[in-house]
């Protein structure tokens, strides 16, 4: 059984026109560790005074930690432009109408 | 007859060609989660707004369990990566492989709203009820939303499982394993955003 | 009457028919009636979609009309005593909401789901299903909604139900409830409808047809299904956090336990802003095919009309605020959002100048089609004028509130969206039902309208200028003032006008009576016009096109028919619609697979009003719909969207392949 379905696989790849995946399972892992990684740092925020760089460095991790996600995990980074539209652009509003409403509430003031 | 049924199997979309050459169940699956940025957006925004608006009941410092939390949210990242070698399994064909990490998947993330059970139990218990306060209102219900997002997400992996299992899927199974992959990592990336801003940053 | 083909199994077309009775999975057996009215209950054909879509939301444009009459006779004279205070405001909060969510928003649907496919080439839209779930979903939020009037009240907080008037202390009856939860359902529609649509018209255009050769029409409601898409989550946001205080007590929008009412301003016109660009482009997408077509001249700077709908379709994003300039923002606020909605005034007056080019040079006639298209132009452009002045903020600070607002909105919804709207009847009327619409009662359904509509919301300008606020339920002679600007005077005025307007609609109605009565028939491209939608039969068959265009221009249609001389320049026909038909049909293509009707869809949409009933009333209700709602998710996910090869049966020997397309 595995026999046939790996033949069929060489055999489907040529169908196939999600095949062409640049991350290999190892890929992933590596993604994956670096992941776990800066979540140990964003953890350690909580028991290491990081003075000044706290929010800076809670912010860009978990900016980073997303980007990740959805270029390599989602796979977006590799496939057509046009779903980079259609995620980006909602989130890109989203950001912009909630940061604005907040900012009149004077969330951000210091 | 295993040539027959995997060759139905690429023509997902009866064989059709789109005019932009991607997937329309693809194209759908984004713009959806295009549109949960804004649903979740005004969820965060709604909670940053009320967190520190305790009126009665415990503050945010009181109740949250970082250590905790952050195992939960370790577990949740882990089952991303599951989700993606399942995805990689599903596309190499191997209906075993994809099986056997769609369920781990499955059970990391029911271990993730387990988690998330527990401690709203533990907070309930501190006096942080749905009704206490703003921060109570506005934290459960942000949470509460993303915990039935990724038990939803539970539902369709374990569906999925026993569909491959009895290899009755309707259309392309690398796909939808793909799909409901992609719709899993966006519910663990909303949750990267909610642990920083919730729990790690404080009032 | 239109005759459907169903193919012998030997030459001509062959269309495999819908599944005949098998073990498909999901669980039912699927349905398989053509005629009848089963055939439009589990029907998944856009075509038929978009008329039940185009019916109920003609309903409840009588429904939200009577609603306004009686607030106008309510305002007729001084102390009015024809409705008491507390159902002035539920009449004035449901006559906004049924005219807003369902009058022109299902109506645009429904020229959205009949007509996008057609002008694309396509055959259906790319989840027939989903399709069906929209309307189903539509139709159930709406009853569920209206309920409200026979269970102890409707909603009285306004349409845009500000807190805390929308709290359970000052709206204690239920009626906010089936507000807040019917408007949910209508959401998921509007939701899964922008999917559909986008992904049809990105992934099912026929071969040729770039984007900038799609038709005005279908471009601007994909804008409008991106707005969709991007703001209904915003107010199923605020929507939530109002069920949750006045079902669970949370205390969103409860001042006494801290909150912010802005919260719920701010989060209903982040979705409501958009919201009117949602309403206003389907309209201005109608009137981009009929000017052309009537002026006999193409459109004037197409690029210019598709790309200030996308400018204002993300501009519309930076304005919402402006309906909240009284609302204690602050200066830098209010100064923000003052400039922005000036800068939105740009791309809508591209567009004005844009059709009046077209106009201009162009050998006009006057349909009834082209008498609604101009009047859009004319009357949208007095109600944008009045919006500019609010854009002032200082200006509106006196405006807002006031009857001012309420002339300029009714300007351009009713002068704009609804005049868009009646325009689009008169034109597609006979490619949808094979019969043209009466042109002279049709011009004089126009004029009544036109006559009445400025009598009614042009007195308003003066009325709200003179401090006549909103939401009032009664003015009395010693408010009235005195003059030529006197409020009496001309709320008298605005009543009768109301009556006239309602006597334009009669005419409508009238028309469509007659029209359904009588037995000529429409010729196949009465109005010579432009786009792939036209080169169909009337109505279209099922299949659409028997064989997919391949597209090599913008007006495709227009090119198959006039041919340029490459000398002169001028356009001389080479052939008829018909002409253009019959070669289609001998060469149509072999083997055309269609979607298959199906329970789930409507099956699906029966669970929502279920779960909400028990929201307001028995939480075990709620959940016993929620579970067949997961149920009935299974069903339709298990169930193939297209019966498999081995159900179709063909035609028994010696039996008719002949069947009657359904009558409207």
């Amino acid at each position: 059984m595995t026999a046939a379905t790996e033949t069929h696989s060489e055999h489907d790849h040529s169908h196939d026109d999600h095949a062409q995946h640049g991350m290999s399972n190892a890929g992933y892992i590596r993604i994956a560790i670096i992941l776990a990684a800066m979540t140990a740092l964003e953890v350690s925020t909580y028991y290491v005074d990081f003075g000044a760089l706290f929010m800076p460095v809670l912010l860009v991790l978990m900016v980073v930690k997303f980007f990740i996600v959805v270029s390599y995990f989602m796979h977006l980074k590799f496939d057509n432009k046009l779903f980079s539209f259609c995620f980006y652009a909602g989130l890109f509003l989203a950001v912009m109408v909630y940061v604005i409403a907040l900012a009149t509430f004077k969330f951000f003031a210091a | 007859m295993s040539d027959v049924a995997v060759h139905e199997a690429d023509h997902g979309t009866h064989g059709h060609t789109t005019t932009t050459g991607l997937s329309n169940n693809k194209v759908a699956m984004w713009l959806f989660l295009g549109s949960e940025c804004l649903l979740f957006g005004g969820l965060i925004s709604t909670y940053m707004l009320y967190r520190g608006r305790v009126s009665e009941g415990p503050r945010p410092g009181n109740v949250f369990d970082i250590p905790f939390t952050s195992v939960s949210s370790f577990i949740l990242l882990m089952s991303s990566l599951t989700m993606v070698l399942a995805v990689s399994a599903a596309q190499n064909r191997d209906d075993r492989g994809t099986t056997l990490w769609l369920t781990i998947t499955a059970l990391l993330g029911a271990t993730f709203v387990g988690g998330q059970v527990y401690e709203f139990t533990a907070m309930y218990n501190e006096g942080l009820g749905f009704t206490t306060s703003l921060f109570g209102s506005s934290f459960y219900t942000l949470t509460g939303f993303h915990g039935v997002h990724v038990t939803v997400g539970i539902i369709m992996l374990m569906s999925l499982v026993g569909i491959i299992k009895r290899s009755t899927i309707p259309g392309d199974k690398a796909e939808v394993v793909e799909l409901i992959g992609l719709y899993w990592h966006f519910v663990d990336v909303i949750w990267i955003i909610i642990f920083t801003l919730v729990y790690l940053i404080p009032a | 009457m239109a005759i459907i083909e169903r193919p012998a199994t030997a030459g001509g077309v062959e269309i495999t028919p819908p599944a005949t009775p098998s073990r498909a999975q999901g669980g039912f057996k699927r349905p398989v009636s053509t005629t009848g009215w089963k055939s439009w209950l589990f029907t998944v054909d856009h075509k038929k979609l978009g008329i039940m879509y185009g019916v109920m939301a003609m309903f409840f444009f009588i429904v939200g009309g009577i609603e306004a009459v009686l607030i106008r006779l309510q305002l007729a004279a001084p102390e009015g005593k024809v409705l008491s205070a507390s159902v002035y405001n539920q009449m004035f909060t449901m006559h906004a909401t049924t005219m807003v969510f369902l009058f022109v928003m299902p109506m645009a649907a429904a020229f959205a789901n009949y007509f996008i496919p057609l002008q694309i080439g396509a055959r259906d839209v790319a989840f027939p299903r989903m399709n069906a779930f929209g309307f189903w979903c539509v139709l159930g939020g709406g009853i569920f909604i209206n309920l409200s009037w026979f269970l102890g009240g409707a909603a009285d907080g306004g349409w845009f139900m500000y807190a805390p008037n929308s709290g359970p202390i000052f709206s204690p009856s239920h009626g906010v409830d089936f507000w807040t939860l019917g408007l949910q359902i209508t959401g998921i529609a509007s939701l899964t409808g922008a999917i559909n649509l986008i992904v049809t018209v990105l992934n099912m255009r026929a071969p040729g047809m770039s984007l900038m050769k799609m038709p005005v029409f279908t471009w601007l409601q994909l804008v409008v299904q991106f707005l969709l898409l991007f703001a209904v989550p915003v107010i199923t946001v605020a929507l939530f956090l109002l069920s949750f205080q006045r079902n669970f007590g949370a205390t969103f929008f409860d001042v006494s336990a801290g909150a912010d009412p802005l919260l719920w301003q701010h989060l209903f016109w982040i979705f409501g802003h958009p919201e009117v660009y949602i309403l206003i482009l389907p309209s201005f997408g109608i009137i981009s095919e009929v000017l052309p077509v009537f002026a006999k001249k193409p459109l004037f700077g197409y690029p210019f009309v598709v790309f200030s709908g996308a400018a204002i379709g993300f501009v519309g994003w930076g304005v919402w605020a402006h309906h909240m300039f009284a609302s204690g923002l602050g200066p830098v606020s209010v100064a923000v959002f003052s400039i922005s909605t000036m800068a939105i005034a740009i791309p809508t007056g591209v567009k004005i100048v844009n059709w009046t080019l077209t106009l201009w040079g162009g050998k006009l006639r006057f349909t009834a089609a082209m008498h609604f298209a101009i009047g859009l132009i004319v009357l949208f452009t007095i109600g944008g004028l009045s919006g500019v002045t609010h854009s002032v903020a200082p200006s509106d600070t006196q405006q807002t509130d006031t009857y001012y607002i309420v002339a300029h909105f009714h300007y351009v919804l009713f002068g704009g969206a609804v005049f868009g709207l009646f325009s689009g009847f008169y034109y597609w009327w006979p490619k949808m039902f094979g019969k043209t619409l009466n042109e002279k009662l049709g011009k004089a359904n126009f004029w009544m309208m036109v006559i009445g509509m400025n009598m009614t919301f042009g007195p308003m300008h003066i009325l709200g200028l003179q401090g006549q606020p909103r939401r009032m339920y009664q003015w009395t002679e010693a408010r009235a003032g005195e003059g030529f600007f006197n409020l009496a005077f001309w709320n008298q005025v605005a009543s009768v006008g109301s009556i006239i307007l309602a006597v334009g609609v009669l005419l409508f109605i009238i028309n469509v009576v007659k029209t359904a009565r009588s037995k000529e028939l429409a010729p196949l491209d009465p109005w010579d016009s432009r786009t792939l939608e036209w080169m169909t039969s009337s109505p279209p068959k099922e299949h659409n096109f028997d064989v997919i265009p391949t597209v090599h221009h913008l007006d495709e249609f227009f090119h198959r028919k006039y041919q340029q001389d490459p000398v002169t320049h001028e356009y001389k026909q080479i052939a008829t619609a018909e002409e253009i038909l019959a070669d289609q049909e001998a060469h149509a293509d072999k083997h055309i697979h269609m979607p298959s009707p199906s329970y789930w869809p409507i099956v699906l949409a029966a669970t929502l009003p279920i779960i909400t009933t028990g929201v307001i009333y028995s939480i075990p209700v709620a959940i016993v719909g929620g579970i067949f709602l997961v149920l009935a998710m299974f069903g339709w996910a298990l169930e193939p969207s297209t019966a498999p090869e081995t159900d179709f049966d063909p035609p028994a020997a010696g039996e008719s392949t002949k069947e009657l397309a359904p009558l409207v």
